[in-house]
């Protein structure tokens, strides 16, 4: 198919459509605006559902409204506002509702900046919101993978029940890229039996809950919910690895760091530096074991993270998955500051010499 | 024998499990018989909120969903404007709707979303063991202004109907009581009025019924029956606050 020039906000938006989006809910937010303002013209053309909530905090609740009654809906935002759509994220794990949630992550704390960043890691791959529970995070680095991977995610949704969060950063969301569509495979999915749909003659009612009083009830709940945990942990993973086969040094990066990680490979192997990319694809299920299997490779002297974040938080899960085999150091700027080819590659060189 | 009462197939046969007096239950009742006697039972998509009733959609027999506090418009606004041909209601209390729900009321009225909402206003936090509402009346006591609610600690008691009633979405708010047989009637035509003009299409509809915590406010249920009309009724009107 022939390549289009497309804005990843609005490639993002498309890509919901293709996949299947009954509606969205969303309030406007730099720099993911352009994604409700698409979806607010083209869902209707499509006789799909728009609405622009009163707040962050409506708009993941008319989620929870819609999934709950069989729907494929989504919300976008970016990183203040996924702070305040946690309670809705925490309902909707705790009821077992599909849905996509959107972040096009900026700088922060607080009100931060409107330019790129990459802080809203934890949020993103511990729960966010209160109670232990996970959601599935994927972490596109160009606009094809994010536009490839909006139908996964919904499929993702719908196999475990769960909701999933497409993470990228501000760059991604606003930069322009030739893309193609592409046919995703759909995957087999469970039917929605349990979705309050109106009973239709069922000779049960269907409801949606989150609350056990029973203490052994809320405990029986968690363990299942810990238990599709397990199965998403197990079946999910998705990462990449680039000229790692001879690599005496991995530079670890997910979303934009990792594009620019990829010149800097070039510019490390031409001064003779064998350098090599570990992308996570999925930031949770975070791939554990094949980092692990990475670092312990005789070849690796050194791990180096590169994040757009001030002190790196994708790192706590480098150093758990590198098990001390390695040396891990940090290389980031934050506050909206991209981390440029020559920086990274500084920082790759005096990891390897810090590491020998 | 000939039946001259019996349960509405609105309810299911779960035990209640409402304080002695509280008319949550009286409400529930309302509300099944109108969904069964206007056939909407098959069709209908509930949501309770957190407050005394969230275990509301065990008593109803019908689909219910269970809301985050005070967030039950919204998600009923993802309900119904996904299934625009089904009776959607929300049930809700004024904790959850007056106070941390305020802005998912107030803009639900203001889009004109066609969902019913059954106001529970009982001028207090029942569940969390009376603590102050925004509808506690001035004087009254309650765990958060145990001396009684004063005006220069929390302003005035709000009066959602009237406030609902400014938007132009909203077709349609009453005020009423059950404290006896004539105004439980008119609360059930009020409930019916209400869902019929949502069937209908006109826009959001609103009853709020007042209501009696006897557990929080210290009081037997008559004497809480008699403090609810001498003391709320005065403030809060009953009767049609808007009928477009
Ligand atoms: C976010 C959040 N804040 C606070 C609570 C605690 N809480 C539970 S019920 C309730 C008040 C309910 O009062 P109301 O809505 O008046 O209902 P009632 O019990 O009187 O029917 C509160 C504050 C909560 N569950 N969630
Ligand atoms: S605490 Fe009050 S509102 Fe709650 S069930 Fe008891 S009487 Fe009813
Ligand atoms: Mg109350």
């Amino acid at each position: 198919m022939a390549k289009e020039l497309w804005k990843g906000n609005e490639a993002i938006a498309e890509a919901a459509i293709r996949a299947g989006c009954d509606c969205f809910f969303g309030y406007p937010i730099t720099p993911q605006s352009e994604v409700p303002e698409y979806l607010s013209l083209h869902m209707p053309q499509h006789g799909k559902v728009f609405v622009q909530a009163e707040s962050e905090v409506a708009a993941i609740n008319m989620v929870y409204g819609a999934a709950a009654s069989g729907m494929r809906a989504m919300t976008s935002s970016s990183s203040p506002g996924i702070s305040l759509k946690q309670e809705g994220i925490s309902y909707l794990t705790a009821s077992e509702l599909p849905c996509v949630i959107v972040n096009c992550m900026r700088g922060g704390p607080g009100l931060g900046t409107i330019q790129p960043g990459q802080s809203d890691y934890y949020q993103a791959t511990r729960g966010g919101g209160n109670g232990d529970y996970r959601t599935i995070c994927l972490a596109p680095c160009n606009i094809q993978e994010a536009v490839d991977l909006m139908q996964e995610a919904f499929d993702i949704a719908d196999t475990y029940r769960n909701p999933v969060m497409v993470l990228m950063d501000g760059l991604t969301g606003q930069m322009m890229e030739p893309i193609e569509w592409r046919e995703i495979p759909k995957r087999e999915l469970p039917a929605k039996d349990w979705a309050t749909t109106g009973k239709h003659g069922r000779d049960h009612t269907n409801f949606i809950n989150s609350l056990y009083m029973v203490p052994e009830e809320c405990d029986a709940h968690n363990a299942h919910l810990l238990e599709k945990c397990a199965l998403m942990a197990e079946k999910e993973v998705r990462c990449e690895a680039v000229k790692c086969d001879d690599a005496e040094i991995v530079i670890t990066a997910y979303g934009t760091p990792a594009r620019i990680a990829l010149t800097a490979l070039d510019v490390l192997r031409a001064e003779g530096v064998k350098a090599g990319l570990f992308r996570p694809i999925t930031l949770w299920p975070f791939p554990e074991k094949e980092l692990h299997t990475l670092a312990g490779q005789d070849s690796v002297k050194a791990v180096l993270d590169v994040e757009m974040s001030a002190g790196g938080q994708m790192i706590d899960d480098i150093r758990l998955a590198v098990l001390g085999q390695k040396p891990v150091s940090y290389y980031g700027r934050a506050g909206g500051v991209i981390p440029t080819v020559e920086e990274i590659v500084e920082a790759a060189k005096k990891a390897l010499k810090e590491a020998e | 024998m000939a039946i001259v009462y019996q349960k509405s197939k609105g309810l299911t046969d779960a035990e209640l499990h409402y304080c002695p007096g509280c008319h949550h239950g009286i409400v529930h009742k309302l509300v099944a018989e109108v969904l069964e006697e206007m056939g909407l039972l098959d069709e209908a998509i509930g949501v309770c909120p957190v407050g005394c009733s969230v275990f509301a959609f065990r008593y109803f027999n019908c689909d219910m969903q269970q809301a985050a506090h005070g967030r039950a418009p919204a998600v009923a606004t993802g309900i119904k404007r996904t299934h625009p041909n089904q009776p959607v209601f929300t049930y809700q209390g004024d904790g959850d709707l007056a106070s941390i729900g305020a802005a998912e009321i107030v803009h639900a009225a203001m889009r004109g979303e066609k969902f019913t909402t059954i106001f529970i206003n009982n001028a207090i936090y029942g569940m969390t063991g009376g603590q102050m509402a925004p509808t506690t009346l001035i004087g009254q006591k309650a765990t958060t202004c145990q001396l009684g609610r004063t005006v220069e600690q929390a302003g005035m008691p709000m009066r959602v109907s009237e406030l609902l009633s400014t938007m132009d979405g909203c077709v349609y708010a009453e005020r009423v009581c059950v404290t006896d047989i004539a105004n439980l009637n008119k609360a059930k035509k009020a409930i019916r009025k209400a869902f019929e003009k949502q069937m209908a299409g006109e826009g959001f509809t609103f009853v709020e019924v007042l209501s009696t915590c006897p557990t929080n406010w210290g009081m037997s249920p008559l004497k809480a029956n008699q403090w609810l009309k001498d003391n709320m009724v005065p403030y809060y009107p009953l009767g049609v606050i808007k009928e477009v």
